[in-house]
């Protein structure tokens, strides 16, 4: 809370380069949330977020340059459309027991199909993509048309509403029962849980909610092209951030943006002005293994694990051995 | 009509063979380290470019540009598995992933740096020459690398199949816990499997080099050209990427030739999510996941 209030504030004050920056950050931990209520609440595996972002994107471009209608409408649009994408992917794969490892790989199969099927679509604009007219300067909520500042704000409502929507999703019914699905299949579905629905149910939310972030994504870079917005290099940045920051976590998926994106355009700039092309993706490279190797949970819970080390109830396993050892 | 349908399918079928390799070296590594390499594209543009520099600075012939590749990448592979990534064989799939998508950079970013993004284009003359055959038109080089990847698939089968150490790498690909008790040493294991893996992605890389312009961003293609062949044979199957390859490299051509060439990754894809709803583990899918 005071965070977001603060970052608010900080919205009145940043130069433009650090409010587009910040803007292109909260609409992936936006995208990213989607992704992490997949895989660390439902424990389904996506490397193809890129389609539902895409599908969001085209839907509020058309819908907006071609009929001239509200991107709110489109927003609703692609969502429905990303939700049942998704739900038929799910349940064209999980009936047929497609699981783990093979799931992420069918969604990047289906992700790189739309790529190709957008670029030859000559309605959506193919290859040379689609552009948003010149705004007029005038800022306006219902056209959600307006300045750097303005998407700023857009961008950080909805991250915060991403926030609060994950913690109420992991204190819900469907967060409990996510969580189950997602740490042991058959022993949930032996206690009742209809997993095969959950999962379907778990995909079609996430492809919904990132083509929200997808939409807003497009209005904000005010173009969009098949290779860049539905490419393999937007399913990538999708997922880094919540593993970065901490997966399944309200807060990972923002922290871990907040981290990567910046230092990714840093190393970017610092590797332009030294005119050697290439050291970013080195640099960038290394910061991904390290990540891994070290902080295997994340950032988020590494930093409330040490705040909180203190009053950590003791784990399950102890508890365990405890019992054991009043056994015997 | 026909010859040019023979024309489309034959140099379909010899390409075909080289994405058998590639996906080869990917299915070993799956199939026994249990891993999916994500990185694999960028070692075959590691190939792509020892073919490129070794024709340019010493006119090397293709053949021989191709067996340094293999042994260099063999090299590579082995020191990256038993340094980095044999901590995270028991780690979740996205963390792997991370992992050696953090690799795949790794190997791009050092591209960039020392060749930067301009395609290369191979001076190999081979890419060139052609032998006509009744009418059928065959590029040399497509003809050399089919010929060179089939004799290698066939010296990679027998080694699995007869040497000890094929043995050894079989049996940890089957019960890894049992192999450990029987004192295989597995992490070594583990280590020349993955070797062997990535020398498959070399040796592809430098054999295709006359016929693709290097460039570092190559590497996202060749890993996606990796996985639809490797999931359209099955994950893990021997057999199943040789066949996978010959399909994807026929369906690739015979796409070109009906629709437009920009189509063909289309139709590769669409097999796949076919293959992958009707058989989810390839056609000749492994059993145990």
């Amino acid at each position: 809370m005071v965070l977001f209030a603060a970052l608010a504030l900080l919205g009145a004050v940043f130069n433009s380069y650090l409010i587009s920056l910040l803007t292109i950050v909260f609409l992936f931990a936006f995208i990213g949330q989607s992704w992490s209520l997949m895989l660390g609440l439902g424990g389904q595996l996506s490397i193809g977020h890129a389609l539902f972002v895409g599908i969001g994107a085209y839907s509020v471009a058309v819908l907006d340059i071609k009929y001239g209608l509200s991107p709110w409408l489109g927003l609703l649009v692609g969502s429905a459309i990303a939700g049942a994408v998704g739900a038929a992917l799910a349940w064209l794969s999980f009936r047929f027991e497609v699981r783990g490892i093979y799931f992420g790989l069918l969604t990047i199969a289906a992700a790189e199909f739309a790529r190709v099927m957008f670029s030859g679509w000559e309605f959506v604009g193919g290859m040379q993509g689609l552009f948003f007219p010149a705004q007029s300067g005038e800022s306006s909520l219902l056209m959600l048309r307006g300045g750097a500042r303005f998407y700023y704000f857009v961008a950080l409502g909805a991250v915060a509403i991403g926030v609060g929507v994950t913690a109420l999703i992991r204190k819900s019914f469907l967060g409990y029962v996510w969580r189950a699905m997602r740490d042991d299949e058959d022993a949930s579905r032996a206690l009742g849980v209809r997993t095969f629905l959950h999962k379907v149910l778990v995909v079609s939310i996430s492809g919904a909610w990132a083509a929200v972030g997808g939409g807003l994504l497009a209005l904000v870079q005010g173009s969009i092209f098949p290779d860049s917005i539905m490419g393999m290099g937007i399913s990538i940045d999708v997922l880094i951030g919540p593993i970065v920051g901490g997966l399944g976590t309200a807060f990972g998926p923002l922290i871990g943006a907040l981290i990567i994106i910046p230092l990714d355009h840093l190393m970017s700039a610092f590797s332009d002005s030294i005119g050697i092309p290439g050291l970013n993706n080195v640099a960038y490279g290394i910061v991904l293994i390290a990540v891994v190797w070290f902080l295997p949970d994340g950032v988020w819970p590494a930093l409330i694990g040490r705040f909180r080390s203190q009053k950590r109830l003791p784990s399950i396993r102890s508890q365990i051995v405890q019992t054991q050892e009043v056994r015997q | 009509m026909a010859l040019l349908w023979a024309n489309v399918v034959i140099s379909g079928v010899l390409i075909g063979l080289v994405y058998g390799l590639i996906a080869l070296g990917l299915t070993i590594i799956f199939g026994v380290i249990r891993v999916v390499n994500f990185a694999h594209g960028a070692m075959v543009v590691f190939g792509l470019y020892v073919g490129y520099c070794t024709g340019l600075w010493w006119g090397m012939p293709t053949i021989l540009a191709a067996l340094l590749a293999g042994v260099l990448m063999f090299g590579v592979g082995y020191c990256l598995e038993s340094a980095v990534v044999t901590r995270f064989v028991t780690r979740p799939h996205h963390v792997q992933f991370i992992l050696f998508i953090g690799i795949s950079l790794l190997f791009t970013g050092i591209q960039l740096i020392w060749f930067g993004p301009d395609p290369r284009p191979s001076v190999s003359q081979l890419s060139f020459e052609t032998i006509s055959l009744r009418g059928i038109r065959i590029d040399l080089a497509r003809l050399q690398a089919a010929c060179a990847t089939t004799v290698l698939i066939l010296a990679l089968a027998a080694f699995l199949k007869y040497s000890l150490f094929g043995r050894y790498i079989r049996a940890a690909a089957d019960n890894r816990l049992g192999g450990l008790i029987v004192g295989i040493p597995i992490p070594k294991i583990y280590a020349i499997t993955f070797g062997i893996g990535t020398a498959c992605a070399g040796f592809a890389g430098a054999l295709i080099s006359p016929l693709f312009d290097a460039q570092p961003y190559l590497a996202v293609d060749f890993t996606l050209l990796a996985f639809v062949t490797v999931i359209v044979g099955g994950l893990g199957s021997f057999v199943g990427a040789l066949i996978g390859g010959l399909t994807i490299g026929v369906t690739e051509a015979v796409a070109a030739l009906l629709f437009a060439p920009s189509m063909k990754t289309a139709l590769s894809y669409a097999l796949l999510i076919v293959v992958l709803i009707l058989r989810p583990k390839g056609f000749f899918g492994a059993k145990e996941v």
